[in-house]
């Protein structure tokens, strides 16, 4: 089958069989690797991705899903991500990186929801992606700082 | 590359200049070695590079895999700081798997540990020829010159030279010997000790560093390949119909098992293998096969029968290790009271985020890897061995690594890769499933302890008889290997931190039945929770403080050699004991229901105490606050050592609250981490990390130390809250979490 996909603001003409998962379409047809495969049964949010405005985990989605939605991935760029990979550079937050794709974008979709969330709220919002590091502290510390960035912005 | 410099071969830095105007200085940089090593053949191959470009760019090469431990920017670091470098021109590039380069296997919490010494002595020394080239430039004295920022400096008159200004110059300097270069002061260290941050951190948060499964080079192929459920089984019969039927795939193959020679690598599992043109639709063919297996002799491996037999086993005389000393039997004699207790810890399994994967490309008599492994030369090696290709003709490009914890050592899964592309005559990209990584792992070993120890009148520890069994990871490598190894008992075991007159260790046959490998911290999570949890049984019993309690049993203060590269310090262990136990306000008054333990553990030369809170509400356990301190003695990065003991902290709190793998008829009885779980957001804790002022005392382990403390100072804090205690885990065994 031939989708029409809408990433980022761009647009993608691709072939996958309709029962792909997003993330599989994303990273093997797109080619955009940043959107991570870590357990396949929305059970550890690296595959997080945004649409229409919505976290999603891209594994468990169908390509056909994101027909004629806006699409958002790690590599994309919006104003309160960019204000998390600020502070996530300043708490020099991630060890080994590989599941920070999606706890950006799942920081990104609370900061989208709640200008200003609790110690609470980020454990909520942040619960189901897994960093087998261990950087959770320091996360929820950036969350914390990019709101603080906002406001002083 | 065409060598102009002169080549001291006795202090084995060398200079070369590049077709691009700059200057690449090598050294030697043995495995575990702290000095350089003289180099008496004369094929002089420079293992280490610092390369200085005419425009002040400096690359430097990392030499070990980064799987989130930082080494890429510790080591740079120390480069960059002995050299007077301004870190913005740094960048750090990855070496490939090559002896040249020294041991490049990652693990046991040492990279830092062996390569300081090296990495200062290489930045110190392209200082010094950066002054000479100076102050040829400007017929001075070279004791005038200084380097500071990237410059050379005239103190005479304050000219100053721009590092990348000196390349022609520098690559006609003679080197200077070794022992000429002086190595900054404690004082003046720039970047060392200080917070630096990740070099990878624009790439972390755009997802544009490359792992191991983000490679993509042109007509690659994927696979996904089904394994027999119980280790070591074979394909009885294959139906791949349905599996080709599938969309995507491309053809389905028979991998056959390859066994590793006695005592070395760790060969592949076989099964039957689905090539496809993505990822996805590799995954959906191998479920739509229909496999018939030969179970083999594994079969009727049950954890729980297991668990059974070997905690017999501890209740019964067995081999008594040597380091024993003393009478425990007078010691038990004499007692005022003797306390005993068992102790289990189940399976575990590693489950980086990253699933195993790796992508080869064999081309005849050349094969090309890219893999996200922590020791690249000896998955070259065991190419070379299994594909018969000579070393000179395997390249492995080191990826990153999206965690490691011990998996990601074996290379088992990139012999998989290399077999298919082989196979295909394509370059594929071999991509584990979560079930898969839970199913087939190299597991840390699950044990039995049983602990038997006196009192005197006074509370004071007479006698410590331990037993331990636990299924060796010499299995993997020798089979039939039955007991724990001597480096396995090293871990905690025969060198635990306590002053006792009167020890025995006892070590207990136990079989492998699954592939056993090793874990962050390793045997350590058996003695830490072991030794831990019976020393607070022990204090309960004598009715003391645990903290007075384990400072008594640390003993005097007193330096053990030994034959360990580093001593051990007991005044070292009871200072961070103190430090810590400050910081969380120990013996404070507590809420009913809440409860604060600790555990103190000696490992990879370091030294670590671990004070946990807890809250236990209905019958459910809340881990509120941790406070761990560690001295490591000389720190290279220190917000870096303070990432990885919070790592550790949540590390220790999964293995604690979740782990645990179990099998029925030999097949693994967890699927992903929805059966197999971790700790997350929700449970993680305020966590408080002192590292240690000691910067006089050369470093030793970070990646690993905080980890085994933190389950037993969980189980202490339960037992301080509720009277009960926890003598198996996980938590979730007992319904507390």
């Amino acid at each position: 089958m031939n989708y029409s996909l809408s990433i980022n603001g761009k647009n993608h003409e691709i072939e996958a069989q309709k029962d792909m998962p997003l993330l599989w379409a994303i990273r093997d047809i797109i080619g955009l690797t940043g959107t991570k495969f870590g357990c396949g049964v929305s059970q550890c949010g690296a595959c997080s991705i945004l649409i229409n405005g919505n976290l999603t985990r891209s594994c468990s989605m169908p390509v056909s899903y994101g027909i004629g939605k806006e699409i958002f991935t790690i590599e994309g760029s919006s104003e309160n991500l960019e204000f998390l990979r600020e502070s996530w550079n300043e708490g020099n937050v991630p060890q080994c990186g590989y599941c920070q794709s999606g706890q950006l974008i799942a920081a990104t979709s609370l900061l989208n929801k709640n200008e200003n969330p609790t110690d609470q709220d980020i454990d909520t919002a942040m619960s189901g992606n897994i960093c087998r590091c261990g950087t959770y502290t320091r996360i929820r510390k950036a969350i914390h700082r990019a709101v603080e960035l906002k406001k002083e912005a | 590359m065409s060598e102009i410099g002169q080549v001291n071969r006795r202090d084995f830095i060398k200079i070369f200049s590049l077709a691009s105007g700059g200057i690449i200085l090598g050294c030697n940089v043995s495995s575990d070695k702290k000095e350089f090593i003289p180099q008496v053949d004369g094929s002089f191959s420079p293992n280490l590079f610092v390369q200085l470009q005419k425009d002040g760019n400096i690359t430097l090469i990392a030499s070990r895999s980064e799987m989130g431990q930082g080494i890429r920017t510790s080591l740079a670091s120390a480069i960059a700081d002995e050299m007077e470098a301004d870190w913005k021109y740094i960048t750090v590039k990855q070496a490939t798997g090559d002896a040249k380069y020294g041991n490049q296997n990652t693990d046991g919490s040492r990279s830092v540990r062996t390569l300081l010494g090296p990495m200062r002595k290489m930045g110190a020394t392209a200082k010094a020829i950066l002054i000479t080239a100076a102050a040829r430039k400007w017929n001075v004295a070279e004791s005038v010159c200084k380097a500071e920022n990237h410059f050379i400096i005239n103190t005479n008159n304050n000219d100053k030279i721009f590092f990348g200004d000196l390349v022609d110059e520098a690559a006609k300097v003679s080197i200077p010997a070794e022992e000429t270069v002086p190595l900054k002061k404690i004082e003046d260290f720039k970047y060392i000790g200080k917070k630096i941050k990740s070099v990878d951190l624009k790439d972390f948060t755009h997802g544009t560093a490359t792992y191991g499964i983000d490679v993509r080079i042109p007509n690659l192929k994927f696979a996904a390949i089904a394994r027999s459920p119980v280790t070591f089984g074979s394909v009885k019969s294959l139906d791949a119909s349905d599996a080709k039927k599938t969309s995507g795939v491309e053809d389905v193959f028979e991998m056959q098992r390859l066994v590793p020679p006695t005592g070395q690598f760790f060969g592949a599992l076989g099964g039957v293998a689905v090539v496809a043109n993505n990822t996805w639709s590799a995954f959906q063919g191998k479920l739509n096969l229909n496999i018939e297996w030969n179970s083999g002799e594994n079969e009727s491996f049950n954890t729980d029968d297991f668990t059974k037999k070997i905690t017999e086993r501890v209740h019964q005389k067995a081999k008594v290790v040597p380091g024993s000393k003393g009478s425990v039997t007078s010691a038990f004699k004499e007692a005022e009271a003797t306390i005993e207790a068992t102790y289990h810890v189940p399976f575990l399994v590693h489950s980086p985020m990253e699933v195993p994967n790796a992508t080869a490309w064999f081309q005849g008599n050349k094969i090309e890897v890219w893999a996200p492994v922590q020791d690249p030369q000896t998955a070259r090696a065991e190419i070379a061995h299994f594909f018969k290709i000579p070393l000179e003709n395997i390249t492995i490009h080191v990826t990153f690594l999206g965690g490691g914890f011990g998996r990601k050592s074996k290379s088992d899964f990139v012999v998989e890769a290399v077999a298919l592309s082989k196979k295909i005559n394509a370059p594929v990209q071999v991509v584990w499933t979560r079930e898969d990584d839970i199913q087939h792992s190299f597991y840390h070993a699950a044990s039995a302890q049983y602990l038997k120890g006196s009192i005197d009148a006074e509370g004071k520890v007479t006698g410590w008889l331990q037993r331990v069994a636990l299924p060796s990871i010499t299995s993997s490598f020798k089979p039939f290997s039955e007991y724990a190894s001597g480096f396995e008992l090293g871990m905690g075991f025969t060198n635990n931190p306590y002053n006792l007159k009167n020890f025995r260790l006892e070590n207990a046959k136990a079989e492998a039945n699954l592939r056993i490998g090793w874990l962050r911290s390793v045997v350590h999570i058996h003695s830490g929770f072991g030794n831990n949890s019976f020393v607070d049984e022990l204090a309960f019993a004598a009715k003391k403080d645990p903290l007075q309690f384990q400072l008594d049993l640390i003993g005097k203060d007193r330096i053990i050699k030994g034959k360990s590269p580093q001593p051990y310090n007991s005044q070292r262990l009871k200072n961070v004991l103190n430090v810590v136990t400050e910081k969380a306000k120990w013996g404070r008054e507590l809420p009913k229901g809440s409860g604060l333990g600790l555990a103190v553990h000696y490992s990879f030369y370091s030294y670590v105490v671990t004070v946990v809170e807890v809250s236990v509400k209905n019958e459910k356990v809340i881990i509120n606050n941790v406070w761990s301190a560690i001295d490591c003695g000389l720190v290279l990065n220190k917000d870096n050592v303070v990432n990885q003991m919070e790592g550790a902290v949540i590390f220790g709190m999964s293995l604690a609250m979740y782990g645990k793998i179990s099998t029925k008829n030999g097949a693994v009885e967890q699927h992903n981490f929805f059966d197999y779980q971790m700790a997350r957001m929700k449970d993680a804790p305020t966590i408080d990390i002192t590292v240690i002022d000691n910067m006089e005392t050369e470093p030793s382990g970070v990646g690993e130390p905080g980890v085994p403390p933190v389950a037993p100072a969980i189980c202490n804090a339960i037992f301080n809250a509720t009277g009960k205690r926890i003598r198996s885990l996980p938590l979730s065994d007992h319904n507390l979490v």
